[in-house]
């Protein structure tokens, strides 16, 4: 994908794939938060469900489903993972 | 001048601040994801050492969450949950509810004979037992069934789990509404008692989004209200339909959705007026479904919310009865009190569609939502004749010789829904804003919205029933 | 040149704050992600019944209770639930204060034994502030049932804190809760938790800045916790600790005129 891999992020991703997290966009308290959450650099993340309008989005972060809106979403920068 | 010696902490804070730049030079990131990332990675490794995850993951939770969440049946799942419950509250609570009330009348009887054995003076019989005891009665007999039997179905689909669902579901509009998505976490819990839901907004951290789920709570309606809205319901819209309680249900169902889409339309003129603001960072857990505690819910939901939330009725009903039967009788010129006070609020009254004993009912149950339709029958009742109360249909007939059509029905059901938060609430407001202002502009606001809808609501019929 | 510092105290306001509880020998807290259980734990131990809902924001403001073990009373506080020690909501916030600076004897992680990684990351932070720790394993049953073999001697033995399987809502498991509640209040065992090691330079980082606490009264903070902090900038937690290392010693207190 180039240059497409660059801008790949969580809510990128298609619906039940996974995505190892590569960086944070966000900075200060929405950033420490993501942290907080889990989504650490190196984390493998599964995109597992869309509320019936479409956003937020839930993913299964180390064992729990956790939602984020769209676009705090695209602030976190993912690889994705094949297997 | 200030005395004070130097604080040490400031030296370890300049020492701090030289090698926190050393370490993020070295690791390439903030001091803070550097913490985090060994944190999650120490709980990553001590849980691969200690846990064997299941082989082959039969997933119940998603596949539960994958029907309750999509996007075809995720709505209407939650609107015929609604339904549903409101439906079996009504339902259910018909019989208790009569068998309540004839009993209370059949001692009001003993009562009465009593009194007239002893000589008691009739000003004295009329303060306690038509005053006192008639307006307990009421209170205990029209609360008590449905909130034994809706609080522990909600309690149901609390335990379950269910309500983040609901919240995943809506956050799409409040985020449209430029609120958090924990809002309605906290409309669930106003449902149970707004001044709860007051303090369960302390779960959103931006001040902005807070205040706004603190001042819209009370469009949600709370247990104290319920009755009065399933009375309203059955009643009058339903009249004449042969599943009464079924429209009864889906009325009062309506009535709850009306509530929740002011809610977003308040937050959202909010949150570009008075409260402008972009959303902040949200997130929820969709925790696992529990197996639920039957008797737990059974006996909390009693314990919690429906013993509570009838005592302070009866406490607030008691000499509210009295003081009202007092004001009902006390006569200056040939009108009384009550009647006074009706007279000077009915032109407001007919202009929400609704009178003044009915505005004045609201206003002197503004301790407590409960006794707002125990204070309108004494007030009704307080004036000319006695009428015989036994059945909840009999209700009907003294609203009906009121003038009472179901434009006014419909009416005090949406006052009552969007009108002032009760005292409590307001209290409870003002001590988790700590802001008169914003506790007046929650009284403002809620019973201004009333006032707009009531208004709308009756001049739109008006002009309509002009056309056809 | 002073630093200007409020007499009043940094947002420490007395209603959300948690008082301890004056009338018990010890007093415990119970901390936890949501949905942990936390709450039926607490209903457990006290007998105290306490409304209980699969959701965040149920526990609002701290519950407290008493219970007897041993002939003394031990106080209990449940506090709201709070998925890290950076508080990200006011009530967030009471749970934080209270562990750091209300001088709780014990601190009983509650966590989720079918979530166990995610919880871990809580526990992991609390041991930063406290050694005083004891881990509940609670839902052990629903963890079982979902599959999950889970090694509580190792568990127990990589974190080096007491940890206990429970089922708080059929009742099993407390006593032994109860017993290690008890060790660690009385102080029969003296607890060398297994802290987080970071990079190596930070590490460093530490020790200079724990040096350099050590001229300084804390109050019985943690060095390496308040180091922490300090080397993060955190600064809504460095102004807390400001206030809460002052409290006895009355210093630093801005006189105007």
């Amino acid at each position: 994908m180039g240059l497409g891999q660059m801008i790949y992020t969580l809510a990128d991703m298609p619906m039940g794939t996974a995505g190892m997290i590569m960086r944070l966009k966000a900075q200060s308290s929405t950033r420490r938060r993501l942290l907080d959450l889990g989504l650490v650099p190196g984390t493998v993340v599964r995109y597992v469900r869309q509320s019936p309008l479409g956003d937020p989005i839930a993913f299964d972060i180390r064992g729990a489903v956790v939602a984020l809106r769209k676009v705090d979403a695209q602030t976190v920068f993912v690889d994705p993972v094949k297997e | 001048m200030r005395v004070e010696s130097q604080d040490p902490l400031a030296a370890a804070a300049g020492r701090a601040k030289a090698l926190r730049r050393q370490v993020e030079d070295l690791e390439g990131t903030d001091v803070r994801d550097t913490l985090v990332a060994a944190l999650y990675a120490k709980a990553e490794d001590i849980y691969q050492n200690s846990v064997i995850e299941p082989q082959q993951r039969v997933d119940w939770d998603q596949k539960v969450d994958d029907i309750l969440t999509s996007k075809v049946l995720g709505y209407p799942l939650m609107l015929l949950a609604l339904g549903v419950i409101l439906w079996i509250s009504i339902t259910a609570a018909n019989y208790p509810s009569e068998l309540l009330a004839t009993s209370f009348f059949a001692i009001e009887k003993h009562l009465s004979a009593v009194f007239a054995k002893l000589n008691a003076p009739g000003w004295l019989h009329g303060f306690v037992v038509l005053g006192i005891y008639r307006s307990l009665g009421w209170v205990i007999a029209v609360m008590l069934p449905p909130m034994a039997i809706f609080f522990p179905l909600f309690g149901l689909l609390e335990d379950l789990g269910y309500l983040p669902r609901v919240a995943f579901n809506l956050d799409r509009l409040f985020q449209k509404a430029g609120a958090h998505g924990k809002q309605a976490l906290t409309m669930a819990m106003g449902f149970g008692c707004n001044a709860a839901g007051v303090m369960a907004a302390r779960i959103i951290d931006s001040p902005r989004e807070r205040m706004l789920a603190i001042l819209t709570n009370n469009f949600m309606p709370c247990n104290g209200r319920f009755p009065l809205l399933i009375a309203m319901a059955s009643l009058f819209l339903s009249g004449g339909f042969a599943r009464v309680n079924l429209i009864a249900a889906l009325i009062v169902a309506a009535v709850v959705l009306f509530g929740v889409a002011i809610t977003f339309l308040v937050s959202y003129i909010l949150s570009r007026t008075l409260l402008r603001g972009v959303p902040s960072f949200f997130t929820l857990e969709l925790p696992p479904y529990r197996r639920p505690q039957i008797m737990q819910i059974l006996v909390r939901s009693l314990l919690d919310r429906t013993l509570p939330v009838l005592l302070r009725a009866v406490k607030v009903a008691a000499p509210a009865g009295g003081i009202v039967w007092i004001l009902a009788n006390l006569h200056i010129g040939d009108l009384n009190i009550i009647g006074h006070g009706a007279s000077f609020l009915d032109p407001l009254g007919s202009l929400l569609g609704m009178d003044g004993y009915i505005l004045l009912a609201f206003i002197l149950a503004f301790p407590a939502n409960e006794i707002v339709l125990p204070v309108l029958l004494m007030s009704y009742l307080g004036v000319g004749a006695m009428l015989e109360f036994d059945s909840l249909a009999a209700m009907k007939t003294l609203f009906a010789s009121r003038g009472w059509t179901w434009v006014t029905a419909l009416n005090v059901m949406i006052f009552s829904m969007l009108h002032f938060p009760c005292g409590t609430t307001l209290l409870t407001i003002y001590n988790e804003t700590k802001s008169r202002l914003w506790t007046c502009a929650a009284a403002v606001l809620t019973t201004g919205t009333a006032v707009l809808v009531c208004v709308v609501i009756t001049q739109g019929i008006a002009v309509l029933q002009k056309l056809f | 040149m002073c630093f200007i510092f409020p007499t009043v105290g940094p947002k420490m306001n007395h209603r959300d704050s948690v008082p301890r509880h004056t009338a018990a020998d010890y007093t415990i807290c119970l901390a936890g992600n949501p949905n942990t259980g936390k709450s039926t734990v607490f209903n457990a131990l006290t007998g105290l019944k306490q409304h209980t809902g699969n959701w965040p924001g149920t526990t609002v403001s701290q519950t407290r209770g008493l219970y007897q073990y041993a002939g003394k009373n031990l106080a209990l506080i449940d506090l709201p639930g709070t998925y890290s020690m950076l508080p990200n909501s006011p009530e967030e916030k009471i749970a934080r204060d209270f562990i750091c600076f209300g001088r709780p004897d014990v601190v009983v992680v509650v966590v989720d034994a079918a979530c166990l990684e995610r919880n871990l990351n809580l526990v992991l932070q609390v041991l930063e502030i406290t050694p005083k720790v004891v881990v509940c394993l609670n839902l052990i049953d629903e963890a079982k049932r979902r599959g999950f073999s889970i090694d509580v001697r190792r568990l127990a033995s990589e974190l080096k804190v007491p940890v206990v399987p429970t089922a708080a809502n059929r009742g099993s498991g407390l006593d032994c809760l109860k017993k290690h509640i008890w060790n660690s209040a009385s102080k029969k065992i003296e607890a060398w938790p297994n802290l987080v090691q970071y990079p190596e330079v930070l590490e460093c980082s530490l020790q200079q800045l724990e040096v350099e606490l050590t001229r300084i009264s804390l109050n019985g903070l943690s060095k390496r916790w308040v180091a922490l902090r300090l080397l993060e900038d955190d600064k809504a937690a460095l102004t807390l600790i400001k206030h809460y290392s002052t409290l006895s010693t009355g210093r630093w207190v801005c006189n105007e005129g």
